[in-house]
């Protein structure tokens, strides 16, 4: 499509109803078997032609529902344009405003749920491809090596600590280090990314992006510490009184693993979702020859997963690609109430997964050594719906039975780590231990400390933990601007 | 990167290391400990922390070479440096007026009892400190021992040093003798904790052990360091690493502690076949990072 004049793209003439005619693009993936074996990204992204057809498909609706039901409101109708306009770096460029992580957004996001869930052409299961073409032009831009740098305000002459590396931190620091401000970020491990580097696997998410995506943030000025953890190394106070900094966001992310509470967790062979991945993510062990972190070798083995989320997804379709002979979800409530981004759930099935749906887990079974032999579950039927609306899974009277597994990986959820708020006695917590904060300004009870992510709501999304980056970043510089703390 | 001030062999197979780490040295108490990883392909292994100089900005660790890791951490010489380092983890050792302290460790858990039982010591308690090894190569920090305690006995195993016998034979002793004991601490091998406790918890004696299960991130997020206490799972990481002796599944730990240990021998027996080229390999690995750090 050519560029006549800059100022004005070119517009989709297509009448709305040749529009609604072009079949919705399908993800170039890996072949399933092939993938099953390799830990490569599993979709392959879309090429400028299939990305240009599908954003002819878009009916530029007048109030945009895509926009209105992405979290942190991406300008999704004007990006569109600018890709059938074939402005692909402009429209990463507008993307960029509001999501400054569109390669990992447009990889992670539950777009089912959010932007293509308030598509008006996805109320016949055929809305535009919104993530397709956010991975599109965000891969586009990082390819042609015009990753842009954004404009910065004058220093402000204040410091802000981030804690932690994730979603809500890197999007935070993203826009604290353009509003003038000195930023730190201050990581426990030894990589920064968080979730998107120890939990989030190399075939959903290649971790080349993620590091690219901070490498342009320490293009920007922003600073980054491994290896200190706050409340630790360091407190909340000491990087106010002793280091200087005006203002701390707390946004350490998921907390400590749950477990089943079932006789056997202690065997050998049982890992929370959170070791399993980090073990495999972080610390590479499925590079075993090349790296030296041990993970219970999967090859030939059962192994179970329990759990319906994306993190039970990544670990069961991890250990397929660790060679595990079978792998199955096991899940207390049926496939429709999965809360799995609906193109993982369907990959897993592609890739060999099993599912064994309505069961529960009562206890683990091991041999004399202390080593799992298997999983005994109960069934369940769907009861009333409870205040979520969701069905409540209730057991079936001595319907257990047992499922053979040499691993077992438990991925049902975390609850809130203490760390920081045990040595931050003025940071006020809910009952379940998460950090109060106020929904408009992301300020604590502790005056110039802020907090955003799944700290503060519990688990949550990547696209979710951006937004309360972006938001505590607005709350920040507010603060460092007012010095006003009402 | 952190460099290494000092590194000196204090034992057969056992190396003390002074390591350049600011911010741990300056908020480190007695029982907490560090996680460190040597190059970028290596694991994560959790070390209790001896000393620290918050002046000098140092922590010093100490090391028995039992895997790859530590064999390859025991190759390295002062100048050196290692890749990560992060603490201090861990809560801290319980300080209190107890009265009569005994303080059992065994072998390498000697380092790690020494800060515990100065500050104990600081604290007003009578600390008898018995320091038990296999033999006498084994006995570390004989002099440190004496200045920490105010009673201190040397016991090996084969009795070719200190007196013959256990740390339990001491601590059977003094029981017998009728000597009043208030709190113990033992640090050491998990079946030399277990048999500790199995003598003190009868006797309603308050004793804390120091658990060295296996860890990754050390913040309480993987929960692979889980340990069984009495019914309930709890973190060595942030729950710990002491925990009341009386509540430990001490079976639970030993059992877990086995996990990966076919591959930590078999990774280690392949460390030793070519430690040249694998020292090597790791120093120019380590110049190549801190070349990307500068």
């Amino acid at each position: 499509m050519p560029d006549m004049n800059p100022a004005a793209p070119a517009k989709n003439d297509l009448p709305l109803k040749e529009r609604m005619k072009i079949a919705r693009t399908r993800m170039p993936e890996q072949d399933p078997a092939v993938r099953a074996c390799n830990f490569l990204e599993v979709n392959l992204g879309l090429d400028p032609a299939a990305a240009a057809n599908e954003a002819t498909r878009c009916i530029s609706c007048p109030k945009p529902g895509c926009m209105m039901q992405c979290p942190v409101n991406v300008k999704i109708d004007q990006v569109i344009a600018l890709v059938y306009a074939g402005e692909y770096l402009k429209a990463a460029a507008k993307m960029r405003e509001d999501n400054i992580l569109p390669a990992i957004t447009g990889r992670v996001c539950p777009q089912e749920t959010q932007c293509e869930g308030g598509c008006a052409l996805g109320k016949k299961g055929n809305s535009v491809a919104i993530g397709y073409i956010e991975r599109f032009i965000a891969d586009y831009e990082r390819i042609s090596g015009q990753l842009g740098v954004p404009p910065m305000a004058p220093p402000s002459g204040k410091k802000v600590a981030i804690v932690g590396s994730g979603p809500t931190a890197l999007s935070a620091a993203g826009d604290l280090i353009q509003k003038g401000h000195r930023v730190r970020v201050f990581e426990a491990l030894h990589e920064l990314g968080g979730v998107l580097v120890y939990g989030i696997p190399e075939f959903r998410l290649p971790k080349d992006i993620v590091r690219l995506e901070i490498d342009n943030l320490r293009k920007m000025g922003v600073e980054f510490e491994t290896n200190v953890v706050v409340g630790k190394s360091v407190t909340i106070d000491g990087l106010m009184n002793e280091e200087g900094y005006s203002a701390v966001l707390v946004a350490t992310g998921a907390g400590l693993p749950q477990f089943l509470n079932v006789p056997g967790e202690h065997l050998n062979g049982v890992y929370s979702a959170n070791e399993f991945l980090t073990r495999v993510n972080l610390m590479r062990a499925y590079k075993p020859d090349e790296y030296d972190e041990p993970v219970y070798d999967c090859r030939g083995k059962d192994v179970v997963v329990v759990g319906g989320g994306n993190v039970a997804m990544d670990a069961v379709r991890t250990s397929k690609r660790l060679g595990a002979r079978t792998a199955t979800i096991v899940y207390r409530r049926s496939e429709v109430e999965l809360p799995a981004r609906r193109e993982e759930v369907h990959h897993a099935h592609e890739e060999g997964v099993e599912f064994r749906m309505l069961s529960n887990p009562v206890e683990l079974l091991g041999d004399e050594k202390g080593w799992l032999t298997g999983v005994r579950c109960i069934r369940m039927e769907l009861g009333e719906p409870d205040v979520k609306g969701r069905r409540r899974p209730i057991e079936v009277k001595g319907s257990e039975f047992d499922i053979p597994a040499q691993v077992a990986v438990i991925g049902i959820g975390t609850t809130s780590n203490p760390l920081i708020q045990s040595t931050t006695p003025d940071l006020k917590t809910n009952k379940w231990g998460y950090i109060i904060v106020d929904p408009e300004t992301a300020r604590t009870s502790k005056r110039g400390v802020f907090a955003g992510g799944d700290i503060v709501t519990g688990s949550a999304t990547v696209i979710l933990a951006m937004g309360a980056g972006r938001k505590a970043a607005k709350g920040i510089d507010d603060y460092l601007r007012t010095g006003e703390w009402a | 990167m952190y460099k290494i001030v000092d590194a000196r062999t204090v034992g057969l197979n056992i190396r003390q290391l002074v390591i350049e780490a600011p911010r741990i040295a300056r908020k480190y108490q007695p029982g907490q400990f560090v996680i460190l990883r040597l190059h970028n392909k290596g694991e994560r292994i959790p070390l209790t922390i001896k000393s620290s100089d918050p002046e000098a900005g140092t922590v010093t660790i100490v090391v028995q070479s039992v895997g790859k890791t530590t064999a390859m951490l025991s190759c390295l010489e002062t100048g050196d440096s290692i890749l990560d380092i992060v603490g201090p983890l861990g809560r801290p050792s319980e300080i209190e007026k107890f009265g009569t302290v005994a303080i059992l460790a065994g072998s390498v858990g000697t380092a790690m009892a020494l800060p515990t039982a100065s500050a104990l010591k600081q604290a007003g308690n009578h600390v008898v400190f018995v320091e038990g090894a296999r033999s006498k190569e084994m006995v570390i920090f004989e002099d440190e021992l004496r200045d920490a305690s105010s009673e201190a006995y040397v016991m090996t195993d084969d009795g070719s040093y200190g007196e013959h016998g256990l740390v339990t034979k001491k601590l059977n002793d003094m029981l017998d003798a009728g000597r009043k004991i208030d709190f113990v601490l033992a640090v050491g091998p998990v079946p030399m904790m277990r048999a500790v406790a199995k003598i003190t918890t009868p006797l309603g004696i308050k004793t804390m052990v120091s658990l060295n299960s296996i860890m990754v991130d050390g913040t309480g997020m993987c929960g692979g360091c889980r340990v069984l206490m009495g019914n309930q799972s709890k973190f060595a990481c942030v729950d710990g690493p002491e925990f009341d002796a009386s509540q430990v599944n001490f079976e639970v730990l030993m059992q877990r502690n086995t996990m990966y240990r076919d591959k930590e021998c078999a990774s280690l027996k392949a460390f030793n076949e070519q430690k040249d080229t694998q020292m090597a390999q790791l120093r120019a690995d380590l110049a190549e990072e801190a070349e990307h750090h500068a």
